[in-house]
């Protein structure tokens, strides 16, 4: 178990490394110099060298990385270019909001998702089976950005229920309650499109598990057959439906995005739309980063989790 | 017996068509007999055939313009005489908009994956085929891009390009290349193992003659049906860069700049604007994953029958 989680974690780190260079590359993609962007087109080359050599852009590329990346370790992530204080503190409040989104959602995924697809398998063929599964495949269509204002639109103008924007009342704050009650329709908007999948995925995984050999003869032994889903046929297929749910987090954040942006919701996605409006690439950089150390590490804990779940998957692992 | 059995079952299944069991039809024929037996796959097809003729033919199904309206009769509703998707924030007729917006839409979604089809298929085979050192490397390479959620790594190409829909199929291209050659080379992988590549080897044949005459054909199908289903993806990311103001620059008709046009005018109760566009895009995206599985069932020998 220590080789897996060992391996594993190694893994992650060079993941990370590589995330990190590509970020760094996405300022190399921008066309034209960075100075004259800052600048303007009728800057003199006087301005423009000093700018260029302020930012490093004077030195090589491979320099320019290791500068970067040093930054990074010491959790520097540069100035920001429209509000003129350091990125980190711009992003990281906004971080732990997109984390109570993204977590809020990931809870309604599972805790739908997994039971929907379970009882579809049990069901097989019959009209809740096929509704489900309609829905699910219509579902994981759905554009995240149009379910969060149809959302809006119905139970946010038409019945009242909901808040329909920020993450606290703004003229009177409540906390924990005030929260939760902002909280319900953008998790549920984000939530949406990974949870049909979960609940696809989760249905096809444990009717692969329902026709193997063991499920027969615990049939024959007479077991009922809600002991042999729960009991037996859950544990063999809790793996790939933890592998699936950790892939379907990128879904998940990726919607996040758009749902910060239609809810005014105070968190990464939002603070990315609004960056990339001002072109401020320092902090769009970070955006994108903590996006992504998001799903490295998620992706990390679930390997993990098939790890304990699976004795298999370990000795595949160290093989 | 167990041969006889099997018959029998095989005579009680309904015939698939009349008195063609003999003839032994080719590839192709199997596969489309077997797509068109999927009902969900034939309508999906149908509709995105009609969606498809009917952003063609824009011009003749509408005389309003898509970008030019009246700011007297703006937000009008659904059922205006004349106008039967009603009127946008501006005065400009919905349903023109809509059939306008397809071209830029359907577009948008599909090209990237047209056009980077080719250079995945090429990077996968040559790097499922050579297996081994450069098989690794590439593989730990698209782990750091499948570290991006899709639609991030798509937004944060787009942000650097700046808006336009050549940026945004740039962008989504980009994007795409390393799903698609994932699957390429697991497939190629897979084939590489089989025993008419062995056989083609001992019969001496080159190494371009292996990859494109033997591993290409059976590459391919696996592709073409993850292709088609990624169009009913790209399609929603598209419309959702063009919703977020890096896609499609206004005025342009488009489903996601649609729906986020609507989306001003939510709270002021004109629901119906956003959600026709967004309606749209969920068909149009529902559709090809419908074909994308009539396919695979399809190409799939297995569920074939003759």
């Amino acid at each position: 178990m220590t080789a897996l989680i060992t391996r594993r974690v190694v893994s992650t780190l060079l993941v990370l490394l590589g995330v990190s260079v590509v970020v760094f590359l996405l300022v190399q993609l921008v066309p034209g110099d960075p100075a004259r962007v800052i600048l303007g087109q009728n800057a003199t080359p006087a301005a423009i060298a000093e700018v260029r050599q302020a930012l490093g852009l004077d030195k090589p590329i491979v320099v320019q990385f290791m500068d970067y990346l040093g930054g990074l370790l010491r959790g520097d992530l540069g100035t920001s270019l429209i509000v003129n204080s350091p990125v980190i503190d711009i992003v990281l409040p906004r971080f732990m909001n997109t984390l109570i989104l993204a977590g809020a959602a990931l809870i309604i995924c599972v805790g739908v998702g997994v039971p929907l697809g379970l009882l579809a398998a049990k069901k097989q063929y019959s009209v809740f089976d096929r509704a489900s599964m309609f829905i699910s495949m219509t579902g994981a269509s759905v554009p995240v950005y149009w379910m969060a204002l149809l959302l809006i639109g119905f139970f946010g103008l038409t019945l009242g229920w909901f808040p329909t924007s920020g993450m606290y009342d703004s003229r009177e704050p409540g906390g924990l309650p005030d929260l939760l009650l902002h909280l319900v329709l953008p998790a549920v908007a984000a939530a949406l499109v990974p949870l049909a999948v979960i609940a696809r995925m989760t249905r096809s995984v444990t009717l692969e598990v329902l026709e193997q050999d063991y499920v027969r003869t615990l049939r024959a032994s007479g077991l009922p057959e809600s002991t042999i889903l729960w009991r037996h046929a859950l544990r063999n297929a809790l793996p790939q439906i933890v592998t699936v749910i950790g892939l379907q987090v990128g879904y998940l954040l990726g919607g996040v995005i758009f749902v910060e942006v239609v809810f005014g919701w105070p968190g990464l996605g939002g603070q990315l739309y609004t960056s990339i409006s001002q072109r401020d690439m320092p902090t769009i950089q970070a955006g994108v980063l903590f996006i992504a150390v998001v799903f490295v590490a998620v992706n990390l804990l679930a390997d993990i989790s098939v790890g304990v779940l699976d004795p298999r998957s370990r000795k595949q692992a160290v093989a | 017996m167990t041969a006889t059995l099997q018959k029998a079952r095989r005579v009680e299944m309904p015939p698939v068509s009349g008195g063609m069991e003999h003839e032994g039809p080719s590839r192709f024929r199997l596969a489309v007999r077997a797509y068109v037996r999927d009902k969900a796959a034939v309508v999906a097809l149908i509709v995105l055939v009609l969606v498809v003729l009917a952003a063609m033919l824009a011009p003749f199904l509408t005389p309003y313009s898509p970008t030019e309206g009246s700011a007297s009769e703006r937000l009008q509703g659904i059922g205006t005489p004349g106008h039967p998707l009603g009127l946008d924030g501006q005065g400009r007729d919905v349903l023109s908009r809509i059939l306008y917006g397809g071209r830029n839409s359907l577009v948008a979604g599909v090209v990237p994956v047209v056009v980077v089809f080719p250079i995945a298929l090429t990077i996968g085979l040559l790097a499922g085929y050579a297996k081994g050192r450069v098989g690794e490397v590439l593989m730990r390479i698209l782990d750091v891009i499948f570290a991006f959620p899709l639609v991030l790594l798509a937004i944060a190409i787009a942000a650097v390009f700046g808006a336009g829909l050549g940026n945004v199929m740039i962008a989504v291209g980009i994007t795409l290349v390393p799903y698609l050659a994932r699957v390429a080379y697991t497939a190629t992988v897979q084939e590489t193992g089989k025993d008419y590549v062995e056989a083609a080897r001992a019969a001496g044949a080159t190494v371009p003659q292996i990859l494109w005459r033997e591993l290409l054909p059976n590459v391919v199908s696996p592709l073409v049906v993850y292709a088609t289903t990624l169009c009913g993806l790209t399609i929603v990311v598209t419309a959702g860069l063009s919703f977020l103001g890096i896609g499609v620059v206004p005025p342009t008709p488009d489903w996601g700049i649609m729906t986020s046009d609507g989306g001003k005018v939510l709270l002021e109760g004109y629901v119906y604007l956003a959600a026709i566009p967004g309606t749209v895009i969920l068909i149009v995206s529902l559709a090809f994953n419908l074909i994308g599985d009539g396919l695979r069932d399809a190409l799939d020998p297995r569920k074939q029958t003759s």
